[in-house]
């Protein structure tokens, strides 16, 4: 993974609550045995009529949301299903951070995992981003500071783990790795 | 002084957590599918690793797998050379090549993988168990500490057996009372759900515990521990008793002999200490549930079977989109509107009791002409308990089809789907949107209300068939 430290972007909105990762990537596109390619099916259901058409009403079919790489999400993104696809659809097709006041465990998870960065606010910060779609934001992985127009800059939490792994750009997998006699010694100890 | 919960985790950490890193977590048992594995797979082969402890990992093929007789996955190639079909493919050929051993096509042992880790007795109390799945929850009803994850981690557990985990909080839910006739364990959970809310139980493991859980069989426990995604939950457990204990004996992985006394000896320290501290607690009396049914697109949107469909407190899109979508209307009762499918399996409601709920109302009766009704055992086994029992005969005399286990129409990947606009009862686990196919309507509801409403071809109260 290639090291993250600020992504600044316009935002899109999708206002609902408990998006569940099944909205997100339908489970008919999860018979791929790649995680590439994944975001051209990003929210098929609400993006494409069943004619393949795309439905007008639904926000990233509009002008203004194009090439926005922060997604402000309503409360509970990413509920349900346990699948990394739904962060590798996002991350496929541009966006880089979601921002919510609550994101479902495993999504946040698998999310850090892939470089999709979570950042929940407060209720208050949450509506005014709600209520101003396309606006300049910037996060900062290092600092922890969300900039947004018309405020100071809001302090966030990412896992301090998962945030040194970020702006290192190091592998969780790697680090498990050199913990190997430490499992050897776990395994003795217990069989 | 700990929880159930404390107990298992504590046992299982590697290395300790600290500010700067997780814990490094042991784990026990580590199911495997062919949805979220391929790129675990890959990522091993990318990086010239092997699986590190290949007889900790049961595997099995369930999501994408069809329901209908195919003798092998040979035929199945040629017969439909589908993406489902090749993720098969490559399930197989993964598991020969890094040595696990699979519950593959034609495995008497295959069936939906939270069924068969109980059913094989490899799911055991005091575990660690994980798997690319959500509904690894089920398991606790053992008191294992089970819980789902993404691919990537997938990919962490096979190579090194370990996990990097922030501890979560500890919910206690107590259910006290006695159920009265007609109401079942999931509608204890969807009741459980509705009152805690769909991200009730985010960042906690969830502990059932109270009178009404101990005098559960383990089957309705695990239907239980399976919804507790559904709440948010990391997940949920049961504490072991001697129901957990009866059920496990004899089976294939369980422990025999002296192991089975010295495993059972463990076991029964695992409860937790009478003074131990939840981080959060719920009590609810089950004596005043009654059968439940979600009316909307995510499963806290629940209500019993008597009451109106709710109409939202304030301007709420997201409620007023899941009632456009189910097309329903507040104010007006869920009962008596028509149903064009009903569907009797999943990791939920698939096992044999489920069955024979089901089959018990429809022994002797017809399903409505309107209806069209799946019963799919959760696996091999079940499938041949349930045939020795005949209630496939029971399901077939009453016009319903009879199917070979799998996931199905809980996810319908595998063809298995809700048309467009139709209306489902089943006794899966998530109503979301196109979850059953592609605008198609689903209602929760536990086996004997979706065999009631096969029956009477509209949603129905079950009660209405029991004396
Ligand atoms: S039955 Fe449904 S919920 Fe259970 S594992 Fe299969 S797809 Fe997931």
């Amino acid at each position: 993974m290639k090291p993250l430290t600020r992504i600044s972007s316009r935002t899109a909105v999708l206002a609902l609550t408990d998006v569940d990762t099944d909205q997100i990537i339908p489970a008919r596109y999860l018979t791929t045995t790649v995680r590439q390619g994944l975001g051209q099916h990003l929210f098929a259901d609400w993006r494409y009529a069943a004619d393949g058409s795309a439905k007008a009403d639904f926000v990233l079919n509009q002008p203004d949301a194009e090439g926005a790489a922060a997604l402000i999400v309503g409360r509970n993104f990413g509920c349900g299903s346990s699948r990394e696809h739904a962060p590798w659809a996002l991350l496929d097709y541009g966006f880089e951070v979601v921002i919510s006041t609550e994101i479902a465990d495993i999504f946040l998870n698998n999310s850090l995992k892939n470089g999709l960065i979570p950042v929940i606010v407060d209720e208050e910060i949450h509506r005014w981003l709600l209520d101003h779609p396309g606006v300049e934001i910037s996060v900062d992985i290092d600092t922890l500071e969300l900039v947004i127009p018309e405020h100071d800059p809001i302090p966030f939490n990412i896992d301090r783990f998962s945030r040194y792994c970020l702006l290192n750009g190091i592998d969780q997998l790697g680090f498990l790795l050199q913990h190997d006699a430490a499992i050897d010694e776990y395994e003795a100890r217990t069989r | 002084m700990k929880t159930l919960f404390e107990k298992v985790w504590d046992r299982h950490v590697v290395v300790a957590e600290t500010d700067d890193s997780p814990a490094i977590l042991y784990i026990d048992l580590h199911l495997v599918h062919e949805v979220t594995s391929p790129q675990a797979f890959s990522l091993l082969r990318d990086h010239g690793l092997h699986v590190r402890r290949p007889e900790q990992t049961l595997a099995t093929m369930d999501h994408s797998i069809p329901t209908t007789p195919v003798s092998s996955l040979a035929d199945l190639v040629v017969v439909s050379d589908t993406p489902a079909t090749r993720q098969l493919v490559q399930m197989d050929k993964n598991c020969s090549e890094f040595g696990i051993v699979l519950r593959g096509f034609s495995s008497p042992e295959r069936g939906i993988v939270h069924i068969i880790g109980p059913e094989l007795g490899a799911t055991q109390p005091g575990m660690t168990i994980v798997c690319g799945d959500s509904h690894t929850s089920t398991h606790g009803a053992f008191g294992a500490l089970a819980f789902g994850i993404g691919t990537t981690e997938v990919a962490h557990v096979l190579a090194t057996q370990c996990l990097l985990q922030r501890r979560p909080q500890t919910f206690a839910v107590n259910l006290e009372g006695t159920l009265s006739r007609g109401v079942t364990a999931k509608d204890i959970v969807l009741s459980i759900i509705g009152q805690i809310g769909v991200g009730g139980g985010t960042g906690h493991a969830i502990e059932y515990r109270g009178s009404a859980i101990t005098a559960l069989s383990m089957e309705e426990r695990m239907t239980i521990c399976n919804m507790s995604i559904e709440a948010g939950a990391k997940a949920g457990m049961i504490a072991p008793d001697d129901t957990t204990y009866e059920y496990l004996a004899g089976r294939p992985h369980a422990p025999s002999g002296a192991d089975w006394d010295q495993a059972l000896a463990a076991w029964q320290r695992l409860p937790g200490d009478s003074e131990a501290r939840f981080d959060k607690q719920v009590t609810l009396d089950v004596s005043k549930m009654k059968p439940m049914v979600t009316f909307g697109t995510n499963p806290g949107m629940v209500i019993s079977i008597d009451e109106p469909v709710p109409t939202p407190a304030g301007n709420d899109a997201a409620f007023a989109k899941a009632l456009a979508y189910m097309q329903l209307e507040s104010g007006k009762p869920l009962a008596g509107t028509p149903v064009d499918i009903v569907f009797i399996g999943s990791c939920t409601n698939s096992r044999l009791s489920d069955l024979e709920v089901a089959a018990g109302l429809l022994r002797g009766r017809q399903i409505a002409a309107n209806v069209r009704m799946l019963v799919v055992p959760g696996s091999q086994q079940v499938k041949a308990d349930a045939e020795a029992r005949g209630l496939d005969q029971v399901f077939k005399a009453a016009g319903a089809e009879w199917r070979e286990p799998g996931c199905s129409m809980c996810i319908a990947m595998n063809g298995d789907v809700v048309p467009a606009g139709k209306l489902a009862v089943s006794t899966s686990n998530r109503n979301f949107e196109g979850r059953q196919g592609v605008g198609g309507r689903t209602i929760l509801a536990s086996p004997l209300t979706a065999a009631a409403s096969a029956l009477t071809g509209v949603v129905s109260d079950p009660r209405q068939f029991l004396d």
